[in-house]
């Protein structure tokens, strides 16, 4: 075991125990097949609830999106970003000559999976906001790949913006069922869908 | 009687672990053998009987939490004081855990929170294990009573304040300051009756336990009308009065292994059987409230176990049955 699988480890047992971090499969199984997972943003919490919520198996081939600029810039954000999560980098500043989306489509292009969250900052409004199109580019050039979509509930209530330490609340991530672009589908309407779908993820009563 | 009252109090406590994982066993063997003919003959018959089969997995899950209990019953009374505060500190955040998830608390709550699960919970605990009892009884009602709303007052935050700070207190008083009194019964000192905590815990827990199972098979059978029907179906006066009757019967034959004379095992019975089962009556309806049907995520995969719909009565019967008793004998 490297240090990086340790500190994999450590962080999933410690997600585990401060939110029970429980996956629901409501609309698909956990599978180990390429698929992007897109979920609601509420906290810096998420990304780590989604990870801790897979199977084992599914984890390294599992990646998240980070912004090149701040999770590059001391050694360890690095090292935890690059070797635990293998992060994907992306670069916020953006530049004529290079498309965003372009290390996205380089890892799925590799096999990986992908988690994204389409409203591309995070809100605490309750109710996402309107997605970003990066999720209709993807699905436009991999229609092959499953697109999950994922309501992770409570997250917020554990670590607000601007708090360091976390409450221990049980959280939720809901998979629902997959859905693929459809054939001449118009880019609002599918984001439109996409929202709809996430949404429809949430567990009742919250 | 009178050789069991020879042996020392090791081999006593011994032989009550003894005879309750004896029964559990017996219990079990039979259940299996019963689950897998009955598996037998429905395999013969052409179709499975669906709600049969929901029964023995509901039954299932009981014996697991039977045996559960046991367990920590038993690795609470070898462990110590130590052993046993801290078991229960952990089954209490656990418990609080799930509390607090389905309650609806704001942003502004979050140091109280915090207050609650880092501080008031090891500081109840810590009291509880040094058998500080005079603090342990005060601290969570007068002290933490104050603290809470404070911390949350000062984020600076009015709305529906009381609600907020009404429902983290409730929720700190079931999980924390209720089940707290159970290893303070394990820590309890009577005279004459030194090192023998565990068998008044048993006590609390067979009587509450029994009487739970018998309201429960008396409803299913006598079908009277409910009382609070919109809060639970099935529980009325004549079931109630049914299992608290086993309840103290089985405590007074209980007698022997506690402190008290058989009229004083009676009324401690019927005390702790009473608070037990009324207890879980409110908790029945709070989840009423949060529109759920248990504390656990049922289709749970991993995490959340449904703990306090276990320990509920425990939390209501411990401090009742602890206060009368510590008044009643001064002790």
């Amino acid at each position: 075991m490297t240090r990086a699988d340790a500190m994999g480890a450590l962080i999933a047992f410690l997600a585990r125990l401060i939110t029970g971090a429980q996956g629901h499969w409501n609309g698909c199984a956990p599978k180990a097949e390429q698929r992007i997972y897109f979920a609601n943003h509420q906290s810096h919490f998420d990304w780590v609830l989604i990870w801790a919520a897979l199977p084992r198996e599914l984890r390294a081939r599992t990646r998240p999106i980070a912004a090149r600029d701040y999770w590059t810039a001391t050694p360890f954000k690095h090292w935890l970003t690059r070797e635990v999560f293998n992060a994907v980098y992306v670069s916020r500043q953006r530049s004529d000559d290079q498309d965003p989306l372009e290390p996205l489509a380089a890892a799925l292009a590799a096999g990986d999976s992908l988690v994204i969250f389409p409203e591309g900052t995070r809100s605490n409004k309750g109710l996402p906001q309107p997605f970003k199109t990066g999720l209709y580019h993807l699905a436009e050039d991999f229609p092959e790949v499953p697109l999950v979509p994922v309501w992770i509930a409570n997250v917020q209530r554990v670590m607000p913006k601007g708090e360091v330490v976390p409450v221990p609340l049980l959280c939720t991530a809901t998979f629902g069922e997959p859905l693929h672009l459809a054939a001449g589908e118009d880019k609002r309407a599918f984001l439109e869908r996409a929202r709809e779908a996430v949404l429809s993820c949430r567990p009742a009563g919250t | 009687m009178n050789h069991l009252r020879s042996l020392s109090v090791e081999q006593q406590v011994g032989l009550l672990f003894v005879a309750l994982f004896g029964a559990l066993l017996l219990y079990s063997v039979a259940f299996f053998v019963r689950d897998v003919r009955a598996s037998h003959t429905s395999d013969q018959s052409s179709e499975a009987d669906p709600q049969a089969h929901e029964r023995s997995k509901l039954a299932l899950r009981d014996l697991r939490a039977l045996w559960l209990g046991s367990g920590i019953f038993w690795l609470s009374w070898v462990s110590g004081a130590l052993g046993a505060t801290l078991l229960f500190a952990v089954l209490s955040f656990i418990s609080l855990r799930e509390f607090l998830s389905l309650t609806h608390t704001r942003r502004a709550d979050h140091r109280s929170l915090l207050l609650a699960f880092f501080a008031v919970l090891p500081l109840q605990y810590l009291t509880v294990g040094t058998r500080h009892f005079d603090l342990f009884t005060v601290l969570i009602p007068v002290y933490a009573f104050l603290a809470l709303p404070v911390v949350s007052a000062l984020a600076d935050d009015p709305r529906s304040f009381l609600e907020r700070s009404a429902k983290i207190q409730w929720g700190i008083m079931v999980c924390v300051y209720g089940l707290s009194h159970a290893p303070a019964l394990l820590l309890l000192e009577f005279r004459n009756h030194e090192g023998r905590g565990a068998f008044l815990v048993f006590f609390v827990v067979a009587v509450v336990a029994l009487t739970q199972l018998v309201q429960e098979q008396a409803s299913r059978r006598l079908r009277r009308r409910p009382v609070a029907r919109h809060i639970d179906r099935s529980f009325s006066m004549r079931a109630f009065g049914l299992g608290l009757g086993a309840g103290g019967l089985l405590g007074a034959a209980l007698y022997w292994i506690t402190p008290f004379r058989p009229e004083q095992a009676l009324i401690a019975a019927l005390i702790a059987a009473g608070s037990g089962t009324l207890g879980e009556l409110v908790m029945r309806a709070l989840k009423k409230d949060a529109g759920v049907k248990t504390w656990g995520n049922a289709p749970s995969v991993t995490g959340a176990v449904g703990l306090l719909d276990r320990i509920a009565p425990l939390c209501f019967a411990a401090p009742v049955f602890f206060h009368t008793v510590r008044w009643y004998f001064k002790v």
